[in-house]
């Protein structure tokens, strides 16, 4: 059996939904955006595999990479906000996080 | 290829401009230790620059660096709309006693405000799936920053951590939708989507078709996210309540033209046919019917928007709600899909600036004066502070959309450009919920008004003479819009060229 590309679109949407799945059942928020990683690299995983056997061309290679740059500025001001949060609470619980009322 | 660069760069003047200046401002905050309002300055000036440079746009659409940048008059005129809210964001922040109490470098502020600004003018013209993740992740993460900026506020810090996380799940998902369309379509380029779904080889199989809907509704979710569509609204109520009021006024208009700018360009391009153009009316691709999809989002999202603020005791959490339905009128422009639609959500643009950064403008000076934005504790002002309250009093019923405002004609093209296109149902749904907005614009008009100061104190609040000033400038343009609409509507009807390929 040979490695195809339904293999790879596989392996992404299973990814995806676990990062899907990780932001909607975590309550700390480290770990949510852990989840959006995941799917920040199903995304990735999903342009490369198309780029390769699909268009033959490098525009999926090349969105990818600014993808990861992308995800790494993200983590960046995500985690310092995280950061902020945690000096405050002492928690980074997202429910108990909850005094603007909804 | 210098010969590209260097053909590109000729119209790329507002955008190096906005570049510069976010970089000058940065340079300028390192260099001065002392707290001084100098970067506020030098970045209204940067963006002054750029708006000057604007005019010299050229009248017919111009693709640059090799399609990924469309200069044309769509996105000139949102330009126009996004740089002059930052400015007057920069002049009230110049105001703001929430800011001024925050230790530290509030030069940084500006900065950021430099750079949300480029990133939203990057997105009105973005022609390429990279190009539009790009912009919207500049500005995306520039605003998760900005929404957490009084650090010793702990609703400024929740606030921000809700936004970015939900922020980033929402641009996570709409890059998974990209991705598929590049998959289906083999470019990432919008007018090469667009010849490859022309075409008809991209989409054979029944398969296919399928992960093109989910490709669609991925995105749409995306945008849906960021211009606060129901039901992708949960983050707008909280992250409008924490942030910094300069902030949360600079979202809610400037933040949403760049989206709507963005979307339209994307479902105009790449999923629509020019086939019909004589009677200004577009058809999708293989008769997919996204003009239902979009009417139902659409009345959700105001039908949710007002009657949920009608519940609202906080007047910022109360103008997110009413930012939500508005962003809800709007989008029956975009399910409408005709040059008229799209005409009379760029004018509504024009008035919405006026009417919500009054708003905005008048609930700030108020906080700093009282230290409360709960609608109770705006008893008697209309005695105690009279050109304040009327004011305010204008810019809801602009909001509302009643006689003699700004905002009435803003919807009345709206709600017409809807009938124009036989959505009779969609503009009765409109009109409705302009009747229930009354009711909770109308609740802060009676305790301004009709109600005393709780302690019977009557002694009048005075506002600076700015201050008066200011809301005066503001109140001309909400009562002459409404008689003089007519150079603006020339404005946007002239404006609705959009790049689209063979041009």
């Amino acid at each position: 059996m040979t490695v195809g590309l339904t293999h790879f679109l596989l392996v992404a949407a299973i990814l995806f939904s676990l990062g899907i799945l990780a932001l909607a059942t975590r309550k700390n928020a480290v770990m949510m955006l852990m989840g959006v990683e995941l799917i920040l690299n199903s995304a990735n995983i999903n342009l490369v595999a198309f780029s390769r056997y699909q268009a033959m061309n490098l525009d999926g290679h090349l969105f990818a990479i600014f993808v990861i740059i992308l995800a790494a500025a993200e983590a960046a001001v995500a985690l310092a906000i995280v950061l902020q949060i945690f000096k405050q609470n002492q928690t980074v619980n997202a429910d108990q996080i909850n005094k603007l009322k909804e | 290829m210098p010969d590209i660069i260097f053909q590109s760069t000729k119209h790329f003047w507002p955008e190096i401009t906005l570049a510069l200046t976010f970089i000058a401002a940065m340079i300028f905050e390192f260099a001065t230790k002392k707290r001084t309002t100098g970067t506020g300055i030098l970045v209204l000036l940067g963006l002054a620059a750029a708006l000057v440079q604007l005019p010299s746009a050229p009248s017919e659409p111009v693709s640059i660096f090799g399609g990924m940048y469309a200069i044309d008059p769509f996105s000139t005129f949102f330009k126009y709309v996004i740089i002059v809210t930052g400015m007057v964001v920069v002049l009230f922040s110049f105001q703001s006693q929430e800011l001024k109490k925050e230790s530290g470098h509030t030069g940084e502020y500006y900065c950021f405000i430099a750079a949300v600004t480029f990133g939203m003018v990057l997105m009105t013209g973005s022609s390429n799936l990279v190009m539009i993740y790009l912009s919207i992740e500049l500005v995306s993460i520039t605003s998760y920053i900005l929404a957490g900026f009084s650090k010793s506020l702990r609703r400024s810090s929740e606030a921000a951590l809700k936004y970015v996380i939900f922020g980033a799940l929402s641009s996570g998902i709409m890059l998974y939708g990209m991705s598929l369309i590049f998959g289906l379509t083999g470019t990432l380029d919008l007018s090469g989507i667009r010849t490859a779904l022309a075409s008809g080889h991209a989409v054979t199989t029944g398969w296919s078709f399928a992960a093109l809907m989910a490709a669609i509704v991925l995105m749409l979710a995306g945008f849906g996210y960021k211009v606060s569509v129901v039901p992708f609204h949960f983050w707008t109520p909280d992250v409008y309540e924490g942030a910094p009021i300069t902030i949360t006024a600079f979202l809610a208009v400037a933040s949403k033209a760049a989206v709507f700018a963005v979307m339209i360009r994307f479902f105009y391009v790449a999923f629509f046919d020019n086939m019909l153009a004589s009677t200004g009316v577009y058809s999708s691709f293989r008769n997919v019917d996204w003009s239902m999809i979009l009417a139902v989002l659409s009345v959700l999202t105001m039908t949710l928007g007002n009657f949920v603020a009608i519940w609202q005791d906080n007047l910022k959490r109360m103008l997110a709600y009413s930012s939500i339905a508005h962003a809800g009128y709007m989008l029956m422009g975009v399910v409408v899909m005709s040059n008229f639609g799209l005409s009379a959500i760029m004018l509504y643009f024009v008035m919405y600036f006026f009417m919500n950064l009054g708003a905005f403008y008048v609930v700030m000076v108020i906080a700093d004066k009282i230290g409360s934005e709960n609608i109770d504790d705006y008893r008697g002002f209309g005695k105690r502070a009279p050109i304040i309250s009327v004011g305010l009093s204008i810019f809801l019923i602009s909001l509302t959309g009643l006689p003699p405002t700004a905002g009435f004609v803003g919807k009345l093209f709206l709600f017409s450009s809807v009938m124009a296109s036989q959505f009779i149902w969609l503009a009765i749904v409109g009109v409705l919920n302009s009747v229930v907005s009354l009711y909770y614009y109308a609740r802060v008009l009676k305790n301004m008004y009709l109600r005393e100061a709780p302690d019977g104190d009557e002694s009048p609040i005075v506002f600076s003479k700015v201050t008066s000033a200011v809301v005066i400038l503001f109140i001309i343009p909400n009562i002459l819009l409404c008689f003089f609409y007519q150079p603006v509507l020339t404005f946007a009807q002239r404006s609705i060229a959009i790049l689209l390929p063979g041009l």
